[in-house]
């Protein structure tokens, strides 16, 4: 094990499987001689040379469409989105193209492609740049959906998308580039689709994503000063969604809130809430409750962006609230 | 009428046939039409392996036609009628191995790539041995063994893909090219633009074939389009372009070896305006309220691709007309063959509902 | 083979539609790809092509005919050489099949078809439950709508825990939101109720099926404790002459037919009974019955339930003949021999719980009776004998009574005359 950034933790899964496999490229915005609006590819313009680590125009669409084409002929592109935000341009090329050709060509053609690049809130970008699209993408059939939390799960869950026969939109979070975390050497794959219990509790489940971990985590550690031993779930996978995981965990727990930084009208949650009432109703002592971002474009301002974030506390809060105990 | 100008709604100023029309996108001048090199240079072999193959295009999607006005196709289905000479000139411009992607106008480049018409006909009945196994339907059949990469229903949205394909020829070292149609609707679409760009950028192995067939949908390309030549419409990115009589598979056939040869060696994307026309609507439910009645004749009566080569074929004594008779008799038979084959397939399997969703296994 | 021309579905939703006008006369050649008629839709004025060549045979729907069904034949073509005589026939056996069902088009939102039940799909909806159909999603409502406000609020947890302890929730207060009840008001109340275990799976109580026996006396002892008001006298009686006498006459007696000191009971009961009729008698709706003959229903436990056969005419028979009575009976109830006619026509029971050490209890009423006797356990007691404290045998008797037919007086009446019976049995003899 060594301790590494989640930034390096992409870049090495990137680095490894490019070195692995000749058909496996990058392509997006700045990703070469800049080297990453984020720097996560950092080295890899040096390295595998610009046939390889290609930059494109702004012109989401149209590499999004490069990229699915280009997955056609066998190759396995890894298309990077500056943000998220920006592949709302090319949002019918994953969803449309890439998505559907293996079951609207009868299985005959299939698309080994990730796309990827950071996603969720950031800092006081305002509505356009700071948005959870887990949900738009979890929707589609034909896609999986991964996003990590810690450094090991970012390099063994890109290393898996990468290998995967499948279209991947693989959702990384801009405030957790820099957060380090013990990586195991040399190779490591995760398996897409299953939900890692962080932490096992007893009186309730709190289970989230990508950097709603980290928010739920602070929450589980306020909560066991309180008395309440709360079981944290990192999905990790959006897509498919572990369910089996969930239901386990509240089948001990009765009671789950799910935190999300996204919308809360179908969102990642209502898919978690609908889940657990249709397959554990009477394992429940408490109606499930979804923590999420409000219902609102990203305001500017940090004091009103602010009211507008899932908050640890609120996590905390709405855990007593199923508990029936005084937070 | 030896030159032809930019060529306007409806069926003016026609190139007469035989004719091989081919202009550099960059001039806008008339060029004499270039008669020394006449389609009746071609072979008789030839011009029969052409005619033979548009009557089959015609006489499958006239049959389709029917079994969707009989209710056993449903959904959207666009025909190819008028427009054969594009598919059968380009194919034979193409080698195998290079890759073709269109539109959901797609039947036709299905069959001269070289599937069979009652799997393609099975699919639009839904049947369980159709292309798609009855998931894809008329807008989506693929044939990758055969190098043909569908079949897509987003307007435009083909365009990038294909330019991916060249992308990934180029990336494996290959000399192969891929051939990327689209329609006069979808040349407006920004990721087209998109496209181009990248193409010329990158320097990609692609020849993009417009068939502009005069009307995306309803409306007239001088409505959609602020230029009417479209060949022009890869000028800003470097790309260059050829307006391509569209009813004359030689003259087609001519310019995609032009084109093919020119991306094959390096140079990069091309652009072939092939000036063609549809005598169906749109899709099935479409009456062309848009043009006239008469519009729509005069091209069947004076452009038609496959009347003009049976012309010249028995113009020049090659066959005679009861000859071609027999073949169309023989075209139809077979098609009849393939309906009653596709009509014998099981339906699509209920239990296959969710396979095909991901690879299997995974 | 004629070709016949049929109307063509012009769009996915076209059912019908009007026939404007043919563009070919009849004896017209016809190429594929000519335009032959014109039909008129709900949207549009549509051109049909010939797809076949020939000539245009015979034309079966003429120019503007409205509501010309989809598919149905609205023309021959006749193929070149072909006799145009066999128009007529290929029409004529069209006869009325001409016509053909109108296949429903499939529509873009058409639901997907149901598979075949002999082939259901191979691969289950695994990792998305397909959504269950509109109909199940309605929640089912009560044929009768429990009136607002009435439902118990009960976690769904709660709610599967309070029924599997047997709880019932309307005795559990809610402490959770709204006062609905939750997991832990389960456990509160399983504690303070006893049920000390925590495992659900063990504290699960089994399930076991009614038998007949068993539904029978559920049906007859809560008609009676519904609608028999009940009341109770207890007085205690000396048995030490009682046993004294038991004694005596089993001293001779073999094993098998020595006399318990219920069979004494049951005599002693019956001579009260005889003695204050007032006590043998049963409520009639709207009529008291009063019993002339005295006949004492024995319960006797079995392994499933009770029964309680009787000793007709009791006051008649002397103790030996009603221990013998009573021991075969009981063998029969035991055995599940009984008759209906030995357990019916009771007039009043006696209960004695005395040999299970019970030292007294009030017994339910065995409808149509009026009244039954426990008889407690003859143990040594303390009792007041000339104002000296001593042990001696006792007793408990207690006498449940319908309130309908006996009234307080009476029934503390007939329990002195048992009393006296029991504490000097040789009343009994006389």
């Amino acid at each position: 094990m060594r301790e590494i950034s989640v930034r390096e933790a992409i870049r090495d899964a990137m680095a490894e499987e490019m070195r692995r496999d000749e058909s496996v490229f990058l392509m997006g915005e700045e990703v070469a001689e800049y080297e990453g609006a984020y720097k996560v590819s950092q080295g890899l313009l040096k390295e595998f040379g610009p046939e390889r680590v290609v930059d494109t125009p702004i012109t989401e669409a149209g590499f999004a469409g490069v990229g699915v084409g280009a997955a056609m002929m066998g190759l396995r592109p890894i298309v990077e989105f500056m943000t998220w935000n920006f592949a709302m341009q090319a949002i019918d090329q994953i969803v449309n193209s890439a998505a559907k050709t293996r079951y609207m060509s009868g299985g005959l053609l299939g698309l080994p492609i990730v796309f990827r690049g950071p996603n969720g809130v950031a800092s006081q970008v305002a509505a356009q740049h700071s948005q959870d699209y887990g949900a738009w993408y979890a929707h589609v059939p034909g896609l999986k959906v991964v996003a990590p939390f810690d450094a090991a799960d970012a390099k063994g869950l890109l290393t898996a998308a990468i290998r995967d026969p499948d279209p991947v939109v693989f959702l990384e979070h801009e405030l957790l580039y820099g957060e380090s975390g013990q990586v195991p050497d040399g190779e490591h794959v995760a398996e897409l689709g299953r939900a890692r219990v962080v932490r096992p509790g007893r009186d309730v489940t709190l289970v989230s994503w990508s950097r709603g971990v980290s928010l739920v985590l602070d929450a589980a550690a306020e909560l066991a000063e309180q008395g309440i031993d709360a079981e944290v779930i990192d999905l990790r996978s959006l897509r498919p969604l572990d369910r089996a995981t969930l239901l386990g965990s509240v089948q001990r727990t009765h009671r789950i809130v799910s935190v999300e930084e996204g919308w809360p009208s179908c969102g990642v949650g209502a898919e978690i809430v609908a889940t657990v009432v249709a397959e554990a109703f009477d394992a429940l002592d408490a109606p499930p409750q979804r923590v999420s971002g409000a219902d609102v474009p990203m305001p500017y301002a940090a004091h009103l962006e602010a009211l507008a974030l899932p908050l640890s506390e609120t996590v905390v809060r709405v855990a007593h609230e199923v508990c029936y105990t005084d937070g | 009428m030896a030159v032809s100008k930019p060529m306007e709604r409806g069926t003016e100023d026609l190139p007469a046939l035989p004719n091989l029309e081919v202009r550099s996108a960059a001039s806008r001048e008339p060029k004499p039409n270039g008669r020394e090199r006449t389609a009746l240079g071609q072979p008789p072999e030839v011009l029969l392996d052409i005619h033979r193959r548009m009557l089959l295009l015609r006489r499958m999607e006239e049959r389709i036609g029917q079994l969707y006005a009989m209710g056993e196709i449903g959904g959207f289905c666009h025909l190819y009628i008028g427009q054969e000479a594009v598919a059968v000139g380009m194919e034979r411009a193409t080698r195998p191995d290079d890759p073709v992607i269109t539109a959901y106008r797609c039947h036709a480049h299905m069959v001269v790539r070289g599937a069979a018409p009652e799997q393609v006909i099975g699919e639009l009945l839904g049947k369980a041995r159709g292309v798609s196994q009855g998931k894809g339907g008329s807008m989506h059949m693929f044939d990758p063994a055969r190098n043909f990469y569908g079949g897509h229903g987003i307007v435009g949205a083909q365009v990038p893909l294909g330019t991916g394909i060249a992308f990934a020829l180029k990336y494996r070292k290959t000399d192969r090219v891929c051939v990327t149609y689209f329609g006069d609707g979808a040349i407006s679409q920004g990721q087209v633009a998109e496209a181009f760009n990248m193409a010329a950028l990158w320097n990609l192995p692609i020849v993009y074939v417009v068939e502009n067939n005069q009307y995306g949908m309803g409306t007239a390309v001088d409505r959609a389009s602020a230029i009417s030549e479209l060949h022009r419409r890869g000028e800003s990115f470097g790309i260059p372009g050829r307006e391509v009589d569209g009813m004359d598979p030689v003259a087609v056939e001519q310019a995609g070896q032009a084109a093919l040869e020119h991306a094959r060696g390096g140079q990069g994307p091309m652009l072939l305006e092939m000036k063609t026309y549809r005598y169906r609507g749109h899709s099935m439910s479409d009456p062309a309220l848009y043009r006239s009645r008469e519009e729509v004749q005069k091209v069947r009566e004076e452009r038609d691709p496959i009347a003009r080569v049976a012309d010249v074929l028995v113009q020049s004594g090659v066959v005679d007309a009861d000859r071609l008779k027999v073949v169309d008799r023989e075209i139809r038979a077979q098609v009849m063959e393939a309906v009653t084959a596709a009509q014998a397939m099981p339906d699509a399997n209920p239990a296959e509902l969710l396979s095909d969703i991901y690879a299997a296994g995974s | 083979m004629p070709t016949l021309i049929r109307m063509p579905a012009l769009s996915p939703t076209m059912t019908e539609g009007t026939l404007a006008r043919w563009l070919k006369n009849e004896g017209d050649g016809v190429e594929p790809g000519d335009v032959i008629a014109e039909i008129e839709t709900d949207k549009a004025t549509m051109e049909v092509e010939a797809v076949d060549e020939g000539t245009l045979g015979k034309i079966l729907v003429a120019d503007g005919t409205e509501g010309v069904a989809v598919n149905s034949v609205i023309a021959v073509l006749v193929g070149e050489g072909e006799d145009p005589q066999s128009v007529e026939a290929a029409t004529a056996e069209l006869g009325d099949t001409a016509v053909p069902e109108p296949r429903s088009v499939p529509q873009p939102s058409a639901a997907k078809p149901a598979p075949p039940e002999d082939e259901p799909p191979a691969e289950a909806p695994a990792q998305a439950p397909a959504p269950p159909p509109a109909a199940v999603s309605e929640p089912a409502a009560p044929a009768q709508p429990s009136p607002p406000g009435s439902r118990v609020s009960a976690s769904p947890l709660a709610r599967r825990m309070a029924a599997q302890a047997g709880l019932e929730l309307a005795s559990i207060r809610g402490s959770g939101p709204h006062g609905r009840i939750v997991k832990a008001d389960i456990d509160r109340a399983l504690q303070m109720g006893g049920a000390p275990t925590t495992d659900e799976a063990e504290a699960a109580p089994e399930r076991i099926e009614l038998t007949n026996v068993r539904k029978v006396i559920a049906t007859r002892l809560l008609e009676a404790k519904q609608t028999i008001p009940h009341f109770y006298l207890e007085t205690d009686a000396e048995a030490g002459a009682l046993l004294d006498l038991r004694r005596r006459i089993n001293a001779d007696l073999e094993r098998e037919q020595r006399v318990t000191v219920n069979d004494l009971v049951v005599k002693a009961t019956a001579m009260a009974l005889r003695r204050v009729p007032e006590v043998n008698s049963a409520w009639g709706g709207d009529h008291i019955v009063r019993h002339r003959a005295v006949h004492v229903a024995v319960a006797v436990a079995v392994d499933d339930g009770l029964f309680t056969p009787v000793v007709r005419n009791t006051d008649r028979k002397g103790i030996r003949e009603i221990a013998r009575e009573i021991r075969s009976l009981v063998q029969k109830t035991r055995a599940g021999k009984l008759m209906p006619e030995e357990y019916q026509g009771g007039t009043f029971s006696v209960s004695n719980l005395g040999m299970y050490g019970i030292g007294a209890f009030a017994a339910v009423i065995n409808p149509p009776q009026g009244g039954i006797l426990a008889v407690g356990a003859a143990a040594e007691r303390p009792v007041v004998r000339d104002g000296v404290v001593t042990a001696a045998p006792v007793m408990t008797l207690t006498l449940s009574g319908d309130h309908r037919v006996i009234d307080g007086a009476v029934g503390a009446r007939w329990l002195a005359e048992l009393r006296k019976l029991i504490e000097h049995p040789a009343l009994m003899l006389a």
